[in-house]
């Protein structure tokens, strides 16, 4: 490191105890990031794709994690390397912008890099690299755009919907019954979209799980379900047409949160202070029960003698109910939130057509089913499975098949999967490097091989020979000029992808694409890494 | 810098095919380890808990030592986790379903080392797993219509199911007294209302089931030992000093006269409330917390039994049981409703007296009076009496049942095996495999009793290949039987869910390539 001396001799010291720091610089600092970007996309490799395989995770505290959900793994992993952090985040991005394809764009950011390995040894500076990757990235979104197909589905017609969140659900470990949670999936999507926005709030939809039963028993509950019991034992376990007074204030004596304090002095006190609080128990069940509610579900606690009453008046009610599930409630049932009791009225109740509890298997676990509510916006999914980790990664499959649903929902555009979208612009990449004059062309170029990954990743893992399999499907394309050939990878026997039924949607597929040649060139343009000594 | 470095300090990471042994390895370690187990002539396993005390426990229920195991590799984790879902879900078969897993993965490595893809083996354990499953619901049996036929089953079940525990010696007295009890819960599946108490001493033999309600407390003193024709307000109030519950509210005096007027408000104000509770015309008070000695003294001198600090099941069983509402207020007596029965009076079991309610209104609850010789004959015991408790209450919703002894395993395999002959490709070896899993539970039956495995697995499987046969693993006598004339039977949920989760973790541990441990979390030194 060179050293810089003032007039008397003294270094300059520039950076803070800079001996004890090691320095990455120049070409090594890019080498080192590219193999750790690299390595992190070696290990997503072979999840990619309907035959990729799952990884198994133990957290810092022992639980395992089996999943082969991109994002999840990386989330879990718990990496170390600056650069490995930037591709958790690619992944993550990807999460919450699309919510499907975070394996792919791992996988893909690591072949661009892979490629601009090989560019940097020629000696062409990262920069050129990494605006010629620009071009390329341009270049084949705008080729995404005029291969894509609109796609008609309608309300009564969902059948392409399912289709499509089929593709995505079959990578997952429960393709077993991938049909059965598509279906799942768009239902509920549909049942709170806004089509006329073409927007959806997947808040609305609650994703719920119990251990125990089969992954079949999954359902659809147009309603909330509530992981809670009525707070008297004795209380009817099933109400129809229930008015629903949603409570966010304890039935207990009130605690002001000013400081104060009550003296007892005398005994007339004594008397009149436990007058009150028998009548102030009695109030808060009186008020409830005066706008007509047959249903109390409250944020809080109850005092015990609040709960013989309210068991006494004949009014079930719940306590200790999350705040996210009180405000789905809310939507569900159209009613509203209330803070105090004295500003319960009779339109602020919510109304529900049925609510009962049922129980399962042979532990005291009970839930609260809230169905047929007035407005049936809200809606649940309650996930059964054999077991913790399988309901966990049930939830992550589910939730990537409503994303996608999602999606076609903002944007009815789709392209082929199976790699035939990536081949497809692969060669359109390849066509248009020659026109290209200077040191981008060769970038450009490079940009296809890396395009080529993807479809190379996925025969491999299932089992292809993935050199002969990508050219032949390459020089099929070009031949037919059908850029729906992609790999066959479920062994169907044809790898035209629109016979197969494979889609994905434009927008996941441009995302991708964007988003991981942004992290290239972000990596590409470090060229001095300083990392603190260890302590 | 060759290879960077990804993950923290103490991660490890395992790749491909050593993690796949690993996750193999310690999977099949814990099938292994709940083995010998299996069956009715399974042996016990000695636990010895970590904490203080060092207390003992001898089981041969899988989920219970499946769970009290410290367990670092994350597939037997899976496998443990399946065992203990099973006992959520159907009380019994937590050791086949972690046996069943662990022969699964066993045939699974094989055919990994002879170069057939997970994926490949994963596609083969499905469909051998739903034509099995449909063999199953081919040859299930459903009574229901039959009340008697419906009752034998369930006691040829529960004879099944407890006698591979330490209960087998008196099978059919505990047979009778849990089916006894679970006809009475007239199909709910809520175990909560069976009370189960564990009394040392006596012999297993002298165990009871008790058509009323046993307390395990003491009559206070001075109070009515017997009470006929009884009302019971069962509550849960505190009866120790009845304090202001207004927030921030606290007693400030200037004199000692006036701290004994405020302490002679407060007398008064629990009188009241005893007042209160007496004018529901009872004679008998059950209070979940705690009762002081004044309030009691009152209570006795007002003739009614009050018993203190019941615990909160105890409450809701007794509500339950007597048909009383749980009451914390008393202004209106007229709508409390009050439980009833028919008699109340202080029993002696061995050494300690216990109050008994006999002559209930709801006969849904019950309790069963355990006798043993030590307190570890009366746990393993008591988890024996909840294994068959659990599976019979899960078959009178799901009533379909089928024959015992390796009987059900060798008709799944027997179908199986059909379909590997019918199944072309690479596939038809797991199917194969899969068949081969199944035959490892009647084998390990059979190896556990100390018999002959390989002949009688052959000869039962010469047998059901004739069309219809009853032949199953006679452990008696040690030869084939007729599953049907031994009355051995098993619910058939039990079957499904141990097949069904067995496959789904086996499957689950294939899946995985890559096993990367984080590094542990530091525990912060609070010391």
């Amino acid at each position: 490191m060179a050293l810089a001396f003032d007039e008397y001799g003294r270094p300059f010291i520039i950076i803070k105890e800079q001996g004890q720091k090691a320095r990455l610089r120049g070409l090594d600092a890019q080498k080192a990031n590219i193999s750790a970007g690299k390595a992190v996309a070696r290990i997503l490799r072979t999840s990619l794709g309907p035959k990729g395989m799952d990884k198994m995770l133990q957290s810092p505290d022992g639980d395992v994690v089996i999943t082969n959900d991109g994002a999840t793994i990386l989330e879990q992993m718990d990496v170390d390397n600056q650069i490995a952090k930037l591709m958790v985040e690619l992944s993550r991005s990807q999460d919450y912008e699309i919510g499907d394809g975070t394996t792919g764009v791992v996988v893909l950011a690591g072949a661009l890099l892979e490629q601009a390995e090989k560019l940097l040894e020629r000696g062409i500076h990262p920069i050129r690299i990494s605006e010629g990757y620009e071009m390329a990235s341009k270049l084949s979104v705008e080729h995404l755009e005029s291969i894509s197909q609109k796609f008609e589905f309608s309300v009564t017609n969902i059948e392409p919907l399912v289709q499509t969140c089929m593709t995505t659900l079959s990578s997952k470990i429960v393709n077993r019954c991938k049909r059965a949670l598509a279906e799942i999936a768009v239902k509920a999507v549909l049942a709170v979209a806004d089509l006329e926005r073409k927007d959806v709030n997947l808040e609305l939809i609650k994703v719920e799980g119990k251990v125990g039963g089969k992954l079949e028993d999954t359902e659809l509950i147009y309603g909330i379900l509530v992981d809670k019991d009525m707070s008297h034992p004795q209380m009817p376990k099933r109400i129809e047409d229930a008015n629903i007074a949603i409570l966010t204030c304890p039935f207990e004596p009130p605690k002001p949160k000013t400081k104060h304090k009550i003296d007892i002095d005398t005994v007339e006190k004594f008397q009149t202070l436990r007058q009150q609080e028998q009548n102030y128990f009695d109030d808060m069940v009186q008020k409830c029960k005066d706008v007509g509610a047959t249903l109390v579900i409250c944020q809080w606690g109850f005092d015990d003698e609040a709960n013989h009453l309210l068991m006494h008046r004949n009014l079930p009610a719940v306590r200790w109910v999350g705040g996210v599930e009180l405000e789905l409630i809310a939507i569900a049932t159209g009613g509203r939130i209330v803070p105090r009791f004295q500003e319960l009225t009779t339109e602020k109740l919510g109304k529900a057509g049925l609510v009962r509890e049922k129980s399962f298997g042979t532990t005291k676990d009970r839930m609260l089913y809230i169905e047929h509510c007035a407005n049936s916006r809200a809606v649940t999914i309650f996930i059964r499975g054999g077991n913790k980790m399988m309901i966990e990664e049930t939830k992550r499959s589910l939730h990537d098949a409503l994303c996608v649903a999602r999606n076609l929902i903002r944007n009815n555009s789709i392209v082929y999967g199976g790699g035939s979208a990536e081949i497809s612009c692969s060669i359109a990449v390849e066509a248009a490097a020659d026109r290209y004059p200077g040191v981008e062309q060769y970038a450009i170029r490079s940009f296809a091989e890396a395009l080529d990954s993807i479809p190379m990743a996925l025969a491999e893992n299932s089992g292809l020979p993935p050199i002969d399999t990508l050219t032949a499907v390459k020089s099929q394309q070009i031949k037919e000029g059908n850029p729906y050939c992609g790999i066959d990878c479920n062994d169907v026997g044809t790898n035209n992808m629109r016979e197969q039924n494979v889609f994905e949607t434009l927008i996941g597929k441009q995302q991708q694409i964007l988003l991981a040649t942004q992290v290239v060139k972000m990596i590409l343009k470090i060229d001095d890494v300083i990392t603190p000594a260890e302590y | 810098m060759a290879a960077a470095r990804l993950l923290k300090d103490e991660a490890t990471e395992e790749k491909g095919d050593r993690a796949r042994m690993a996750s193999f390895i310690g999977a099949m370690a814990i099938a292994d380890l709940v083995k010998t187990t299996l069956g009715p002539k399974g042996m016990d396993k000695i636990l010895q808990s970590t904490g203080r005390g060092r207390n003992v426990t001898v089981t041969n229920d899988g989920a219970t030592i499946l769970k009290s195991l410290h367990i670092d590799n994350p597939a037997a984790k899976v496998l443990v986790d399946i065992s203990k879902v099973q006992d959520d879900e159907v009380g019994d078969g937590t050791t086949s379903v972690v046996v069943l897993a662990g022969e699964l993965l066993r045939e699974a490595e094989k055919l990994v080392n002879q170069k057939i893809h997970p994926m490949t083996i994963i596609a083969g354990y499905r469909m051998a797993a739903e034509c099995a499953r449909n063999a199953l619901l081919l040859k299930a049996k459903d009574n229901k219509q039959d009340p008697d036929k419906f009752k034998s089953d369930l006691m040829k079940i529960a004879m099944t199911t407890l006698s591979s525990k330490i209960l087998s010696q008196d099978k059919e007295h505990f047979a009778k007294l849990a089916v006894d009890a679970v006809l009475r819960l007239k199909g709910s599946t809520n175990l909560e209302s069976i009370q189960i108490i564990k009394k040392a001493g006596g012999s297993l033999k002298d165990s009871f089931l008790d058509e009323g309600f046993i307390l395990d407390k003491k009559i206070g003193i001075g109070q009515p030992k017997h009470i006929e024709n009884a009302k019971i307000l069962v509550a849960n109030t505190a009866m120790d000093t009845d304090k202001v519950k207004i927030y921030g509210a606290r007693v400030r005096v200037d004199s000692m006269a006036k701290v004994a007027e405020i302490e002679g408000a407060e007398k008064e104000k629990m009188k009241q409330k005893v007042q209160k509770i007496i004018a529901h015309g009872i004679n008998c008070f059950v209070n979940r917390q705690l009762i002081y000695n004044f309030p009691e003294e009152l209570f006795a001198d007002a003739g009614i039994l009050a018993i203190e600090h019941a615990d909160f099941d105890g409450i809701e069983r007794l509500a339950l049981v007597t048909g009383g509402e749980i009451a914390s207020t008393f202004d209106n007596p007229e709508s409390v409703k009050l439980g009833h029965c028919k008699l109340i009076e202080e029993i002696m079991i061995g050494e300690d007296k216990l109050i008994h309610f006999s002559g209930v209104e709801m006969g849904q609850a019950c309790t069963v009076v355990l006798r043993g010789a030590s307190s570890h004959v009366l746990d393993e015991a008591e988890r024996s009496l909840h294994d068959a408790l659990c599976v019979l209450s899960q078959t009178v919703n799901d009533s379909r049942v089928l024959l015992g002894g390796g009987w059900p395993e060798m008709v799944m395999a027997k179908e199986v095996d059909e379909l590997a002959r019918k199944t072309p490709g690479k596939k038809s070896h797991a199917i194969e495999a899969f068949s081969r899993s199944l035959q490892a539970i009647p084998t390990i039956i059979a190896d556990n009793a100390g018999l002959d495995s390989a002949e009688l697995i052959s000869q039962l499987r010469a047998e059901h290949h004739k069309d219809t046969t009853n032949a199953g693993i006679d452990i008696i006598s040690g030869g084939v039987g007729d599953m049907d004339k031994l009355g051995i039977s098993e619910a058939f949920k039990v079957k499904q869910a141990v097949l069904l989760s067995a496959t789904e973790a086996a499957e689950m541990i294939l899946r995985v390539d890559e096993i990367i441990t984080c590094a542990p979390r530091r525990r912060e030194d609070r010391m």
